[in-house]
C-alpha cells in the first residue's frame, strides 16, 4: 500500500492528541482513585460511549465485517440479540449493586458478597485473560501492518531490513497506550476510547455511504446478492427455525438461550472491563445509564461493521485508474467481490476440502478503505482502525491494573500501604502489563495452538459466572461456598461437554471430542452456545445446592449487595425522561424494531 | 475529570483533521475522486467534520483548563 504525504499526517494527528490528553490528564491524576475509578467523575454519555468502545476493539470491527461477509445481517444477532438486553438488564438492575457498594473492581463485589475464595478465582482468572486480550490484539495489529504494507515504504526509504516490521509495530502500540494510560491512568483510557469511538464513526460511515451508493442503496444491494443467489444474507431471522436452514448453523433456542442469556450477560454484566467504565461514572443515575446511553450507539453499529461485509461480498471490482491506489490483489482470481482468497506461507492459494479457494474474509475492511477512499480519507480510515487497535488494548491494561493493585496486590500481598503507593503500583502495573502483553504477542506468533487452547480455558471460566452474579444479587441465601463450588463445577461442566461434543467437519483437538464424541453439531457457533447453556445450568443448580447446606452470611453483611435487603435507587427528582427505567423502554422498542425491518 | 472536557480535545482533533481534509480536496484534481464514485470525498468530508468539531468546540468551551484550580 502507498501511502501519501496527507494520509500519514492525519495518522499522526492522532497519535499528538491521544499523548496530549495523557499529558494534561497526568496534573489531574493525583490519587489511587483518579488513576483506578477515573475520581468517579465522568458525565453518563463520556462513560457511555467509553463502555462500547471498550468492547469495540479492531478484532470486534475486523471479526463482524469478516462475519457479515460469511454470514450476512444475521450476525446482527450478536447485537441485537446478544448484547442490547444484557445492558439494560446491567443497568436498570445489577448497576445499583456495582455502583452503591463499597467495591471498587467487580472481583471486590464477590469478596464483599461472597467471600475470600470466589474473588481470588475470577481476580487471577480475570487478570490473565485481559493479559492475553491485550497481547492478542497486539497481534492481530502489527500482523495487519505486515500485510497491508504499511510501514514498508518508510523502511524501504530508511534502509531498514522489512522483517523488522513486525517487531516495531508492537513497540510502537505499546509506547503509545503506555504512554497515556501511564500518565493519565482510567481517565486517559476512557478519553481514548470517546476519541476512537467518533473516529470509528468518521471513518466508516462515508466508507458505507459510498459502498451503498455504487450498489444503488439497501434495496440494490439486496437485489444484487439475490441475483448472486445468497437472498438469505439480507435477513436475520428467516431459517432460524433449523440449524440446516440458516447460514450460523444454529436453533433460534441455542441463539437465543446460549448467545441472547448465558453468553451476553456473563459478558455484558459481569466482565470488569466494561463494567469498570459505569462505575467510573458521577453518579449513581449517570451509572445505570451508562449501558443505556450505549445502548442506542451499539443497535446501530451493525450497520457500521456489519454492512461492510455485505458490501464486499455485492460489489464486482471494476478496473480503477492507476494511480497507485489500486492493489492489484484485487482481481486476483479465486475471490470473491472485493475480498481476496487466503494465500499461505508459499505464496498459494488455500483451498478447502472441497477444492473451493479459501476466502481472506479479514481483509474485508482494509480491502473497503483501499477500493472507496482516496488519499486523504484512507488516511482517516486508517486511523480509525488503529485508534481501535490501541484502545482495545488500554481497556484491557486499565481493567488488569486495577485488578491486579486492588484484588491481588492489596489483598494479598500488601494490605496496608499509603494511598501514593497504590498509585505508584499502578503505574507499575501498567509497565509490566503491557510487557507481558509483548510476551503473549511472541507467543501468539510461535504457537498458535496456545492461543487457541487459552482462549477455550477462559470460555470455560466465564461461562458460568453470570449464574454466581444473578443467585449473588438477587438470592440472599447465596453462601460463599455455594458460589465458588458453583463456579468450578460449571467449568467443569463447559469442559466436559466441549470435550465430548464436535462441530461438523472438524478434527479431535482444540475444536472439542478429546473425551470422545458422543453427539455433532452443525457448526462451532452452535456447539460454543451449547457448553456456555450447559455451564451455566450446572453452576445455577450447584451453587444453590451447595448453599442450601452452607451457613449463610448474616443479613446485616449484604445491605448494599442483595436486592431484596438493599434500598430501590429512586429517581424521584428527575422528569420521567431522565430516568434509567425510560430509557430502558426507549432501548427495547427500538431493538424489535430493528429485528422486524431486518426479519 | 473535572479538569479536561473531552470535547475540547475531541473538537481540535476533528477540526485539525476536517481542516487538512477540506483543502487536501481542494488542491487535488478530480481524477482522484474515480475511486470515490467521482465525488470529492475529501473536501464533502472534511465539511462535515469542521461543522462537527465547532459543535464540539462550542458545547465544551467552558471547559477549557490546563491545570487543576486549587
Amino acid at each position: 500500500m502507498n501511502l501519501k504525504a496527507i494520509d500519514w499526517i492525519i495518522m499522526l494527528v492522532y497519535f499528538v492528541f491521544v499523548l496530549g490528553i495523557g499529558f494534561i490528564l497526568k496534573r489531574f491524576t493525583k490519587t489511587s482513585q483518579d488513576f483506578f475509578e477515573a475520581g468517579k467523575s465522568i458525565p453518563a454519555w463520556v462513560a457511555g460511549l467509553a463502555f462500547i468502545s471498550a468492547n469495540l476493539g479492531a478484532q470486534e470491527v475486523i471479526g463482524m465485517a469478516a462475519s457479515g461477509a460469511k454470514y450476512g445481517i444475521a450476525t446482527s444477532h450478536f447485537y441485537w440479540v446478544g448484547a442490547i438486553p444484557a445492558m439494560v438488564f446491567v443497568g436498570i438492575f445489577m448497576m445499583p449493586f456495582y455502583y452503591g457498594s463499597r467495591a471498587r473492581s467487580v472481583p471486590e463485589y464477590l469478596r464483599l458478597r461472597f467471600d475470600e475464595k470466589t474473588r481470588a478465582l475470577n481476580a487471577i482468572s480475570f487478570a490473565c485473560m485481559t493479559i492475553f486480550s491485550s497481547g492478542v490484539s497486539m497481534y492481530a495489529m502489527a500482523k495487519l501492518i505486515q500485510t497491508l504494507k504499511l510501514f514498508d515504504a518508510p523502511f524501504d526509504a530508511m534502509g531498514i531490513d522489512k522483517g523488522h516490521i513486525f517487531f516495531f509495530s508492537i513497540v510502537l502500540s505499546a509506547i503509545i497506550v503506555l504512554g497515556y494510560i501511564f500518565l493519565g491512568g482510567l481517565t486517559s483510557a476512557i478519553y481514548n476510547e470517546v476519541l476512537q469511538f467518533f473516529l470509528i464513526v468518521a471513518g466508516f460511515f462515508p466508507l458505507v455511504w459510498l459502498g451503498l451508493q455504487s450498489l444503488g442503496g439497501w434495496e440494490g444491494l439486496k437485489e444484487t446478492l439475490t441475483a448472486q443467489g445468497k437472498a438469505q444474507m439480507t435477513h436475520t431471522w428467516v431459517g432460524m427455525s433449523s440449524p440446516s436452514t440458516n447460514p450460523l448453523g444454529v436453533d433460534a433456542f441455542g441463539m437465543v438461550m446460549g448467545l441472547g442469556f448465558v453468553l451476553s450477560f456473563g459478558y455484558w454484566c459481569t466482565d470488569f472491563l466494561v463494567v469498570q467504565r459505569a462505575m467510573a461514572a458521577d453518579s449513581m443515575t449517570a451509572a445505570r445509564k451508562t449501558p443505556l446511553i450505549a445502548a442506542f450507539p451499539k443497535m446501530f453499529f451493525p450497520f457500521l461493521v456489519i454492512l461492510p461485509g455485505l458490501i464486499a461480498i455485492a460489489v464486482t471490482p471494476l478496473a480503477l485508474p492507476s494511480d497507485g491506489q489500486q492493489p492489484s490483489a484485487i482481481t486476483q482470481s479465486g475471490g470473491v467481490g472485493l475480498i481476496p482468497p487466503k494465500i499461505d506461507a508459499a505464496g498459494q492459494v488455500v483451498m478447502d476440502t472441497e477444492g473451493k479457494p479459501v476466502l481472506d474474509y479479514d481483509l474485508v475492511i482494509p480491502r473497503l478503505l483501499l477500493y472507496y477512499f482516496p488519499a486523504g480519507m484512507l488516511g482517516l480510515g486508517l486511523t480509525a482502525l488503529l485508534a481501535s487497535f490501541m484502545s482495545g488494548m488500554a481497556g484491557n491494561v486499565t481493567a488488569f491494573n486495577t485488578v491486579w493493585t486492588y484484588d491481588i496486590y492489596q489483598a494479598y500481598i500488601r494490605k496496608e500501604a499509603s494511598d501514593a503507593h497504590y498509585l505508584w503500583m499502578g503505574r507499575m502495573a501498567t509497565i509490566f502489563g503491557i510487557v507481558f502483553s509483548m510476551v503473549a504477542a511472541y507467543a501468539a506468533t510461535r504457537f498458535n495452538n496456545i492461543m487457541d487452547l487459552l482462549q477455550l480455558v477462559f470460555a470455560f471460566v466465564n461461562a458460568p459466572l453470570f449464574a454466581t452474579f444473578l443467585l449473588g444479587m438477587f438470592w440472599k441465601r447465596t453462601t460463599g461456598h455455594g458460589a465458588f463450588f458453583g463456579l468450578l463445577s460449571g467449568t467443569l461442566a463447559a469442559c466436559l461437554h466441549h470435550g465430548l461434543t464436535l462441530p461438523k467437519g472438524a478434527v479431535v483437538g482444540f475444536k472439542g471430542g478429546f473425551f470422545g464424541v458422543i453427539h455433532t453439531y452443525p457448526s462451532e457457533m452452535a456447539q460454543a452456545f451449547w457448553t456456555a447453556i450447559f455451564a451455566w445450568t450446572t453452576c445455577f443448580v450447584v451453587t444453590i445446592l451447595v448453599s442450601l447446606f452452607t451457613k449463610p452470611h448474616p443479613e446485616e453483611d449484604l445491605k448494599g449487595l442483595v436486592y431484596s435487603l438493599t434500598e430501590r435507587p429512586h429517581d424521584g427528582g428527575l422528569a420521567f425522561y431522565q430516568r434509567p427505567q425510560f430509557l430502558a423502554v426507549v432501548v427495547l422498542i427500538l431493538v424489535v424494531i430493528l429485528n422486524l425491518v431486518f426479519y | 475529570m473535572g479538569g479536561l472536557d473531552i470535547r475540547v480535545p475531541i473538537g481540535l482533533m476533528f477540526l485539525v483533521k476536517g481542516i487538512l481534509l477540506a483543502v487536501y480536496g481542494l488542491i487535488t484534481p478530480a481524477e482522484t475522486y474515480k475511486v470515490s464514485l467521482g465525488l470529492n470525498i475529501n473536501l464533502i468530508w472534511g465539511g462535515v467534520l469542521i461543522v462537527f468539531s465547532l459543535v464540539m468546540l462550542f458545547l465544551g468551551r467552558k471547559g477549557f483548563k490546563l491545570a487543576p484550580e486549587d
